[in-house]
């Protein structure tokens, strides 16, 4: 078999693509390039990141104790922490007045964040979660500074841990239900 | 030209009339070319969307496109050379408008019927040139002198092969009018298209390379220099050159459409009828459009050539096999 | 159309062929510049960069023109210097890799490994298999996301607008796929010393296989819309040839030293915890050493690297995913140097640590760097137009390069 020139072979693959962009569904159906293209209309049509996906950082602030250690180990320091002790009703009835750590303020200036995931993965007392919501830009840098409240919001949006490939070893966490 | 409008007009309000046509006849297919090829099938040929805000499925683009540029700040560079950077977009754009003058559009829809139409076109599309030669002297920039440059270097080298594709059309028609070329093409039966097939792949070619399309685009190559003579154009003036371009595009289809198309006639309907001067406009822009879209197509997929490879393509191959089209043609009407 | 486009395209490891090719563009230069010569005309000096659009960063080459031919080209980097040996001295083990994950910012998460593995050797810890394996197949997932943005660049480089639209319509199901198993796109962060942070959703491998279906398709498209492409070849074959011998001389590695014809490849030379020796696969090279080698030898990387993560993805062990490694990290005293074949080439992180939280001293060996040493020699004597085909198929990431 002869060889067909490279030009003509190229225009074939953008011609094919053009077929596939304006008729998705087969040559006889009406076109749709909405469907058949790769991109979609952002503000319209949304894309939804993985559940795992880095969006923004959700704070559970009953599970917080102050204990700064994600402050800490934060690689540029953009958690905020201020906490106090007090004294918290007994578990028990009837049992002691135990000490509680509580927290007063807790900021995180995503215009500083490097989105890393260690101040999620140190938190012992699983009080950070990720939450794929990535929609929280802001005309003003000082707006993406987020307080405990805004930070607290994002809970509802953290998704359930997703089970494990076969052969995992790692036991699937849960989130805490925020009401 | 406005006899089947069957209205008396002075000479004043005719001219103005001319005008307003003209300016319609150049604009429109430009806006449609530019929006049907460059923003929608480029896009698919992608798989992507393009433009989708502005109007159902963007068709509004251009509009919004023209006004952007128009707000933009008239930016001339510093130890520019004021009078050449200001004036070279105008003057490419006339060589635009000149060339629409001899388009027939109908048995008697044309603005000047110039018994050398053809030759006409070809002069002075190669004005144009000198406006880009203008804008990357102007520019004081060394990415558009080069740029400049080498526009002129492809313009000059490609203007030979489509002179030269050209003349076995005009051997054929035997005439050098356009419409007349369009009025023999019904003669014969056949549109030049099948006798002269050579001859329309070198046109191809050829106004690839005039129009600075890619692969032929080395005068504005963007990764090598960045917009090549455009660099330093903003605003209006971009928006001139853009025109022009594309303009130009549509033309140089339509004239390929007049040429080896059949221009505006029918098959199988008579060609001087009198409606054709209401649907002949119309049949010659779909017919430009069928070009344009090969343009695009091939703008779309090719990477581009090297300079020298550019020329050597033009000197070496296409000018020794448009010589040979022509001679075969003339051997063939002498027999015939 | 000419001579020079008909070199054989797949005549292998000749190596009379490369040194023929080189001899032949030298004498058309030569031929060229005589004439240049006579006519005596004034040279000008051309800054290309640091903004430029063929420097894909910020990039700078001065180059000496005469008319249109390079007399003598100089790249002056730094302008993106962001300090990273510097940082990482001030920064725990752990905060590294999040940092040094930015350095090739398009195959991110090979850049964390090599730290990796020489704090892990350091520490003698010893990843699980599990974890070596989806390290593995993450790693050459980051190939591909990085090497399928140069298939589709180089092409744009050269005018060819639309590769590069279909590069990254493909590339995308490749990122999805590392986002969804490590929660970022660019930087994944995944690598933890002693394993990895987690292990993979359900599900993934089958997605991801698919992914390396379309990843496949996507070179076939290549192949057609830019590899057979006459034009294509007319710009890239006999262009930028670097022999063998001056390409070790260089330091240059990865493909730009494979489409010189050696045969040289870290994955398989070097021992290394990875699961590359587990999983057989072939190290392609190709005998001409000009542009068009190197992409060629590229492209087929690429194909390699899907098939490669579908074996690894079929054959993953089960088990844990991390070693036991206690909870705050303090690297022992001593020195350690591992490199691996990086998307870009080798890439090496030599680490010194003195026993506390934070490396004594860190430094970073990446490819761009070297392969961008080579330029000055290779750019004497082209064409203005060459100089992006010759920076477009040496393939730097600016990032890479300054670190
Ligand atoms: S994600 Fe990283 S940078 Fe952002 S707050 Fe957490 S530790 Fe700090
Ligand atoms: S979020 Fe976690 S690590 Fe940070 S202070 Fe609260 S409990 Fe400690």
């Amino acid at each position: 078999m002869p060889k067909m020139p490279g030009m003509i072979v190229g225009l074939g693959v953008t011609a094919k693509t053009f077929f596939k962009t304006v008729f998705p569904d087969g040559p006889f159906s009406p076109p749709s390039p909405s469907k058949g293209a790769h991109t979609v209309a952002y503000p319209h049509v949304k894309e939804a990141p993985p559940d795992r996906a880095r969006g923004v950082i959700a704070l559970h602030d009953e599970n917080c104790t102050a204990c700064m250690l994600c402050a800490r180990e934060c690689p540029d320091w953009c958690i905020y922490i201020e906490g106090h002790k007090e004294l918290a009703p007994p578990r028990r009835a009837g049992g002691k007045p135990r000490q509680a750590n509580k927290l007063d303020r807790f900021d995180i200036d995503f215009a500083l964040c490097m989105y890393c995931g260690i101040c999620v993965d140190v938190c012992p007392f699983d009080a950070l979660f990720w939450s794929p919501e990535f929609e929280f830009s802001e005309l003003k840098l000082a707006d993406l500074l987020h307080d405990k409240e805004r930070l607290g919001d994002w809970m509802e949006t953290v998704p359930e841990f997703g089970p494990y490939e076969a052969g995992a070893d790692q036991k699937v966490r849960k989130v805490p239900s925020t009401s | 030209m406005l006899t089947p409008l069957a209205l008396e007009f002075a000479y004043w309000q005719e001219t103005i009339v001319k005008i307003v046509i003209g300016l319609v006849a150049v604009l429109l297919p430009t806006g449609a070319l530019v929006y049907m090829f460059l923003f929608k099938m480029m896009s698919f040929m992608q798989s992507r969307l393009g433009p989708m805000e502005t109007g159902p499925h963007g068709a509004m683009q251009l509009l919004a496109e023209f006004g952007k540029f128009l707000q933009k700040e008239d930016i001339f560079p510093s130890k520019a050379d004021r009078w050449v950077f200001a004036a070279a977009p105008f003057v490419v754009l006339v060589s635009t408008f000149m060339l629409v003058l001899v388009l027939p559009g109908g048995p008697s829809a044309y603005f000047t019927d110039l018994s050398t139409g053809i030759y006409f076109a070809l002069a002075v599309s190669s004005v144009s040139v000198i406006g880009t030669l203008m804008a990357g002297w102007g520019s004081n920039s060394k990415y558009a002198l080069l740029g400049g440059l080498r526009a002129a270097g492809q313009l000059i080298a490609y203007e030979l092969p489509l002179v030269l594709s050209v003349v076995g059309v005009v051997i054929m028609a035997g005439t050098l009018n356009l419409r007349e070329i369009v009025l023999s093409q019904s003669d014969f039966g056949i549109w030049f298209i099948i006798p002269q097939f050579l001859g329309f792949l070198i046109y191809l070619i050829a106004i690839q390379a005039e129009l600075t399309q890619p692969p032929f685009d080395m005068p504005v190559a963007e990764s090598e220099l960045v917009t090549g003579y455009l660099t330093e154009y903003s605003g209006l003036r971009f928006l001139l050159f853009f025109i022009a371009e594309f303009a130009t595009a549509a033309i140089f289809s339509a004239i390929g459409a007049t040429l080896f198309l059949g221009g505006w006639t029918i098959p199988f309907v008579d060609p001087t009828a009198e409606f054709m001067n209401y649907i002949g406009p119309f049949v010659l822009g779909i017919k430009m459009i069928g070009i344009a879209f090969l343009i695009f197509w091939f703008r779309v997929t090719y990477p581009r050539f090297r300079e020298d490879q550019l020329q050597r393509l033009a000197w070496k191959f296409l000018i020794p096999l448009a010589l040979f089209n022509i001679v075969v043609t003339a051997v063939f009407k002498v027999v015939f | 159309m000419t001579a020079e486009l008909t070199l054989p395209a797949d005549a292998l490891a000749n190596q009379d062929l490369a040194n023929n090719a080189q001899l032949r563009y030298i004498a058309s230069q030569a031929a060229d510049s005589r004439i240049n010569v006579e006519l005596e005309t004034e040279g000008m000096t051309l800054n290309i960069g640091p903004q430029h659009p063929a420097t894909h960063g910020t990039l700078r080459i001065v180059a000496k023109l005469d008319g249109e031919q390079v007399i003598e080209a100089q790249p002056i980097m730094g302008y993106m210097h962001r300090g990273y040996e510097k940082l990482t001295e001030v920064r725990t083990y752990p905060q590294v890799t999040t940092l040094i994950n930015r350095i090739d910012w398009v195959g991110s998460f090979a850049n964390e490994v090599p730290f990796i593995l020489a704090a892990e050797e350091l520490m003698d810890v010893e990843a699980p298999p599990r974890a070596q394996w989806i390290r593995t197949a993450l790693f050459e997932m980051g190939r591909i996301a990085n090497i399928m943005l140069f298939l589709g660049d180089m092409a744009v480089q050269l005018g060819g607008i639309t590769a590069v639209f279909y590069a990254f319509r493909d590339r995308e199901f490749v990122l999805n796929q590392i986002e969804s198993a490590t929660g970022g796109r660019f930087h994944p962060n995944f690598n933890r010393i002693g394993g990895i942070k987690d292990d993979l959703p359900a599900g993934w491998i089958e997605e991801t296989k698919s992914a390396m279906v379309k990843v496949r398709e996507f070179c076939d498209e290549m192949e057609d819309l830019v590899v057979g492409n006459e034009i294509f070849q007319s710009r890239c074959r006999g262009v930028g040839v670097i022999p063998a011998e001056l390409a070790k001389e260089y330091g240059l590695s990865g493909a730009n030293l494979r489409g010189s014809g050696v045969d040289w490849d870290l994955r398989r030379d070097e021992p290394s915890p990875l699961a590359w020796s587990e999983i057989d696969w072939k190290v392609w090279t190709h005998p001409d050493g000009d542009s068009f080698s190197r992409y060629w030898v590229r492209l087929q990387e690429t194909r390699e690297a899907s098939l490669m993560v579908e074996k690894l993805l079929d054959n993953l062990p089960a088990g844990p995913i991390m070693a036991k490694v206690p909870r705050i990290i303090k690297v022992p005293e001593g020195e350690s140097y591992v490199q691996t074949e990086n998307p870009l080439g080798a890439m090496g992180y030599y680490v010194v640590s003195k026993g506390e939280l934070t490396p004594f001293r860190v430094k970073i060996r990446t490819a761009s760097f070297s392969n961008m040493s080579i330029t000055p020699w290779l750019l004497e004597g082209v064409y203005v137009p060459d100089i992006a085909t010759i920076l477009a198929s040496l393939y730097f990431i600016l990032g890479d390069i300054d670190r």
